[in-house]
């Protein structure tokens, strides 16, 4: 008779094929789903005026829109970008609202459809789940967790299954 | 069909305001909020010192009729570095009175855009929203903001010490600050 020793399995459950945007910061690429992407534009002028939210350096104008701007990549990669060839207009939930959020990038994006593995419960807030392309290994981010507002509330996947195992 | 009435409701709503300068740093605040301007030197006489302010940010108040306007320095106000200011505005229905650097021009706006969620600080009681003018944003200042309820009633404290004190000697005259 063999003794079946039960270990923690992570869920790795993989879901249907999605839509993400790839998007380089500094020498690593990130990826944030196709349906929270708005736009991607030319670097403009930004504006900037007091204000006291430090991870904010001002805003920029798209069609008549003031959108703010915040450079995710020192949070990410530990260093600020020293070139940037775009702004990625993200959409970014705050509680019942949506808005839109400008993040420099600095190379070019790229659309791919592939599987999402749900993110662990070890892996930082700001991680929302793991690509596979390209031989990477690619985090897809949750800007709720990189850019000043109310974090979403909702918690990754298998935090939230651990929560409410708990409840 | 009322052609005027279609008109009047396509018609953008605008208000005016003045755009001032405070340490290079261009605001707008709505011309009505704005009850009088007057140079620093012509109220430098009538400024009472609040030497145990709290607030850096209030040196001086001044007394208008039966209230107590304490004047702002509007840089510190918004962190920047302050500079000579040469002017005040006495603002309406507030006890706020700002000294500002100069008035760049008064205009009209005709959008004013709410901040964005994503500012999480002190602006959000600072603004009402932001503006675009000649392809410029320009923050339009709030102008309840620059004096908290608190901030008030402390000020208020001080000045009836400074106000106790102002019997034995006249500390009027002061450099505005």
């Amino acid at each position: 008779m063999s003794i079946v020793t039960e270990v923690p399995v992570q869920n790795f459950a993989a879901a249907p094929a999605q839509s993400f945007v790839l998007l380089r910061l500094g020498e690593r690429r990130f990826a944030i789903p196709a349906s929270q992407v708005a736009e991607l534009v030319a670097p403009s002028r930004i504006f900037r005026f007091p204000h006291k939210t430090p991870e904010l350096e001002g805003v920029i104008v798209r069609r008549g829109r003031m959108i703010p701007v915040c450079d995710i990549a020192e949070r990410l990669t530990g260093k600020k970008l020293d070139t940037r060839r775009f702004y990625l207009l993200a959409t970014r939930k705050y509680e019942n609202q949506m808005d839109w959020i400008g993040i420099p990038v600095s190379g070019e994006c790229e659309l791919i459809n592939v599987e999402i593995m749900e993110a662990s419960p070890s892996d930082s807030p700001h991680v929302d789940g793991w690509l596979s392309f390209g031989g990477e290994v690619i985090e897809v981010l949750r800007l709720s967790a990189l850019t000043p507002g109310p974090a979403d509330g909702s918690l990754p996947a298998p935090l939230r299954d651990f929560a409410e195992a708990r409840s | 069909m009322n052609l005027s009435a279609n008109n009047k409701a396509h018609q953008p709503r605008t208000e005016q305001i003045i755009l001032f300068q405070v340490s290079g740093q261009i605001f707008a605040i709505s011309s009505a909020s704005v009850q009088e301007v007057r140079s620093v030197d012509n109220i430098a006489g009538l400024a009472r010192e609040l030497p145990e302010s709290p607030l850096r940010k209030v040196r001086h108040s001044i007394r208008r009729g039966d209230q107590t306007q304490y004047i702002v320095n509007t840089a510190l106000h918004f962190g920047l570095q302050p500079r000579q200011a040469s002017l005040v505005f006495f603002l309406r229905r507030t006890r706020t009175a700002l000294l500002v650097d100069s008035i760049e021009k008064m205009t009209t706006m005709s959008r004013l855009q709410a901040l964005s969620h994503a500012f999480q600080g002190e602006e959000r009681s600072w603004y009402r929203g932001l503006t675009t003018l000649d392809q410029t944003v320009i923050p339009v200042v709030q102008p309840e903001g620059f004096l908290s309820l608190e901030e008030l009633s402390l000020l208020e404290s001080v000045q009836l010490t400074a106000d106790a004190r102002s019997t034995a000697s006249d500390p009027r005259g002061s450099q505005l600050q």
